[in-house]
């Protein structure tokens, strides 16, 4: 329904637009001898990086970055925002820096491709032509899985999945609740955004309530047996939060939650319902709208493409990073959309310039918090499998499990570093 | 396309924005192999073997030193590589982080330093023949941990600097690593 109307205002702007698309961009293109044209959809990790090196590695490359929002919320360090240690305020970001390097920053929504003629459409009805397309669109949620979890659902059981209004409503939700509350957080079935995120949550709402509210539980109804950092995490609830919080692996509940009354506060499972004072339902996820318009998910609802440039393996010409694209051997995070995209503007720059395409290294590191003075992290270094089929993990290593609590304390210091650093690297 | 992986953490040309993880840009050729190759083989005597293998690294001094992801992140580079990255990030500019500092605690820090620092922290430690790091611009928290880890052994010392911060710290107490963070938070390359 929705999709068939998205389609039919793609045919009647589009018409209405190809007469602009004529004057305004397509004859200057010949005056300039054939500027190559790079268009990126969405600002974030991976986009706004794509956007940014593409154009520092080739300045005559025209770059055209569209986002939907003026000021972007990260995601990550967004669960510190839910803990209270955070104002939401930091989170905030905003594109003058990627302009004042000479990227076009359109914002709005791009609502179609056409893979035919190469063009973007935004829902305001500008038209934009690209040679190369990057689709960094992050996730959309399936909330059609959880039975029961409309619209209204989610402004009463917030997911905080994508950071802003939904984090600071699950702040505020936490700040209302009385002492004695049960908070339930139920993970999604994977693959989903950052694995280690839900986890964290626990931590950074635990060490809320033991604060606030010391009497109040955390009962995380998990769709999956085991987690991202899972004995690291096990170690801090033990430490700092003992007894507060109860982890049910998927198997105990036949995968989780599958259906909520929001009326209620009522979380179903297969076998049992469970009432909650908070509710954080987190519901499971595919590849951002556009990606899925434009037809570059597969069936799992994530987009493959070729692991050493991007390439889309469904429409070439289009190339499809970060949380979306199926990224063989990576997680879904934002350091890791940050590498991509780098290997993935070098090899756009490569490729429009007939050039060779340099061997790509990629790098993840993620750090978690489980209270304010301890922090725990994972960090790996990639490299592309001879057949192409796997970003093949060459080190990866935790934060050890006897870690003192000297270097606990400094894994936060190197959080709060990585964030300024990343957030630097995108928007500066 | 290796270094850009780099800056995600170290920051744009290895300035950090802080607070804690450390400015790399400018730092020595041969402090940047010897931290990445002590990272890399963590074991002493594995350390000693790299060095003596690589005319490259001759100047190297083979100290262990602990870290918490670098010894990952280093594993995961070969040797040639991670001469680019040395190369890379030795080629760009110093660069003084921006931090708030104690004016009275750095003036004091600077005679510490020109007592006991300068003679191997000279020239800011930018020749390239000279294993010493780059403190000037260097973040408080991370020249103070590393203080610290030197103290308590978890990172090794050159016999010479040993020699040199035993002496401060008998004569002048815990407080001179204050007084020189934030000397060198407070002094421009």
């Amino acid at each position: 329904m929705i999709k068939n109307l998205q389609r039919r205002n793609f045919i009647r702007l589009g018409s209405a637009s190809l007469l602009i698309g004529a004057a305004s961009v397509s004859l200057p293109n010949i005056v300039r001898g054939a500027q190559k044209k790079v268009v990126v959809i969405g600002g974030g990790a991976g986009g706004a990086i794509a956007a940014k090196y593409i154009k520092k590695s080739d300045s005559s490359i025209d770059v055209t970055l569209i986002e939907s929002n003026k000021t972007y919320h990260t995601c990550f360090m967004s669960n510190e925002v839910i803990g209270g240690g955070r104002e939401i305020g930091s989170l905030n970001h905003d594109y003058r820096g990627l302009k004042k390097r000479g990227i076009n920053i359109i914002y709005g929504k791009a609502t179609a491709v056409d893979v035919e003629k190469n063009t973007v459409v935004t829902g305001m009805g500008d038209k934009f032509e690209y040679d190369r397309l990057v689709v960094s669109p992050g996730i959309s949620l399936k909330t059609e899985d959880i039975e029961g979890y409309d619209d209204t659902a989610a402004s009463v059981m917030p997911h905080a999945w994508k950071a802003g209004v939904q984090t600071g409503l699950l702040r505020r939700q936490l700040l209302e609740m009385d002492d004695g509350g049960l908070v339930i957080v139920a993970p999604p079935a994977n693959p989903f955004r950052c694995p280690p995120g839900p986890y964290e949550r626990v931590c950074q709402i635990a060490h809320y309530l033991k604060n606030h509210k010391p009497k109040s539980k955390i009962l995380v109804i998990d769709s999956n047996d085991e987690f991202s950092k899972q004995a690291l995490f096990m170690q801090g609830w033990e430490a700092r939060y003992k007894g507060m919080i109860d982890w049910v692996p998927g198997t105990d509940t036949g995968g989780g939650v599958t259906s909520v009354d929001s009326a209620k506060m009522t979380v179903s499972t297969d076998f049992d319902d469970f009432n909650a004072d908070v509710a954080n339902v987190i519901p499971p996820q595919q590849a951002g709208e556009i990606a899925q318009q434009a037809g570059l998910a597969d069936k799992s609802g994530w987009c493959p493409v070729d692991l050493g440039t991007f390439e889309s393996k469904i429409h070439a010409g289009i190339h499809v990073i970060g949380d979306a694209s199926i990224a063989t051997g990576m997680p879904k995070s934002a350091y890791a959309a940050n590498s991509q995209a780098k290997v993935c503007a070098a090899a756009i720059v490569a490729s429009l310039n007939n050039t060779e395409i340099l061997e790509p290294s990629y790098v993840n590191t993620c750090y978690s918090l489980v209270a304010p003075d301890y922090g725990i992290s994972i960090a790996a270094v990639y490299r592309l499998s001879k057949d192409r089929s796997e970003i093949k993990s060459v080190s990866g290593g935790l934060t050890a499990s006897d870690a003192s609590p000297e270097t606990l304390r400094r894994e936060v210091q190197y959080a709060y570093s990585w964030y300024n650093n990343i957030v630097a690297d995108m928007f500066t | 396309m290796l270094t850009d992986n780099c800056v995600a953490c170290h920051g744009e040309n290895g300035q950090s924005l802080g607070p804690a993880i450390p400015n790399l840009g400018g730092m020595s050729q041969t402090y940047l192999l010897g931290a990445m190759l002590a990272f890399k083989y963590e074991d002493s005597n594995k350390l000693m073997a790299a060095i003596k293998s690589d005319s490259d690294f001759k100047d190297v001094n083979p100290l262990i030193r602990n870290s918490t992801v670098m010894t990952t992140i280093a594993k995961g580079y070969t040797v040639s590589e991670i001469k680019a990255i040395a190369n890379y990030f030795s080629d760009q500019k110093l660069f003084t982080a921006p931090q708030d500092v104690n004016l009275s605690l750095a003036s004091d820090g600077r005679k510490l330093h020109e007592k006991y620092c300068v003679s191997c922290h000279k020239n800011n430690g930018k020749s390239s023949n000279v294993d010493a790091g780059v403190l000037v611009g260097q973040w408080k928290p991370y020249f103070l941990w590393t203080m610290s880890d030197y103290l308590d052994g978890s990172r090794e010392m050159p016999r010479a600097m040993e020699v040199l911060v035993n002496d401060m710290i008998a004569t002048s107490g815990v407080e001179s690593l204050q007084q020189l963070a934030n000397y060198y938070a407070s002094a421009t390359p």
